[in-house]
């Protein structure tokens, strides 16, 4: 509601602008489509094959390393933009996957195999592969600390 | 009798996921007309107005302003290059890139729609925290300026 209240603004003061940004959110729309069709293909899989008590087993309370594996390769293998992943995450969060393989798999996101040959153009090789493994490790710092601290604040 | 069930399990998996997903609509047009109105509204070139060379500020700059933009990472690789080349500090180019892509602020109220205000809330914090703390090990571990 807030967004469409400030195309209207914008197309008050500026009609140029609105239309620019009609244009660039059109492209964004064709550009997110196929992502957004693999996202529901995944929740349909997902729905049909696995069932709440299957999928704790991995990626729920004591699904241990195996959980963290498969958020982290989960994380790196996902494509197009963090928001269209969150319909699936959510469905996934109310078959119990934990907060902190969530967090995991989002921050694994930042890791864009596709996208290292730019990176690595325009800061080095050594550049792309050290920050691509730091990312990783700090992801399960981050899942550990999300865990953690949203826990705490639910629990007051 | 195992088609019949296949195919009810398959009707059933199909009907959950169109339900799950329209929920998610509204939300997701949401950001994605956010998105397409900040990418509009602020140029490229606004990014090397920001950073003013000192190597306290301008990681925590590069961190905030990473944080707050949005789109594909590799406009963040293209900012960052130029920035680069403008003389920008390492350390701050790291924490912009790695908060690009790891936090996002704009999509945070479609993130606590979805996954909780608490974790959402969390979850941006802690990447924002981190991506300072990469970036310092970065330019430790690789020797940048």
């Amino acid at each position: 509601m807030l967004s469409v209240i400030a195309y209207v603004i914008l197309g008050i003061y500026d009609f140029a602008l609105l239309r620019n940004a009609l244009y660039a959110l059109a492209g964004l729309i064709a550009r997110i489509a196929p992502i957004l069709l693999l996202v529901f293909m995944v929740m349909f899989l997902t729905n049909l094959f696995f069932q709440s008590n299957k999928l704790g087993r991995f990626l729920g309370k004591g699904s241990g390393l195996r959980g963290w594996m498969v958020a982290i390769a989960g994380g790196i293998a996902s494509s197009g933009p963090i928001y269209m992943w969150y319909p699936l995450l959510s469905d996934l969060k109310g078959k119990g996957m934990k907060d902190s393989l969530i967090a995991a798999f989002l921050y694994n996101r930042a890791v864009k195999i596709p996208l290292l040959p730019m990176m690595v153009y325009y800061f080095g090789w050594n550049f792309a592969l050290v920050l691509s493994i730091y990312m990783v490790l700090f992801s399960v710092v981050n899942g550990v600390l999300v865990q953690s601290l949203a826990r705490e604040g639910s629990e007051e | 009798m195992v088609k019949r069930t296949n195919g009810n399990a398959k009707k059933e998996a199909f009907f959950k996921t169109t339900k799950a997903f329209s929920k998610s609509f509204p939300i997701l047009a949401g950001v994605l007309m956010l998105l397409a109105l900040a990418n509009t509204l602020i140029p490229k070139q606004a990014y090397r107005l920001i950073f003013t060379g000192n190597k306290l500020l301008d990681p925590l700059v590069g961190a905030v302003v990473g944080s707050i933009s949005g789109g594909n990472a590799i406009t963040s690789y293209i900012i960052g290059g130029e920035l680069r080349q403008q003389g920008v500090s390492m350390l701050a180019i790291t924490a912009f890139i790695v908060a690009w892509v790891t936090v996002g602020i704009i999509q945070l109220p479609a993130e606590a729609l979805m996954l909780g205000k608490r974790f959402a809330i969390v979850r941006n914090a802690v990447s924002f925290c981190i991506s300072i703390v990469i970036a310092i090990l970065m330019v430790l571990t690789l020797g940048m300026a």
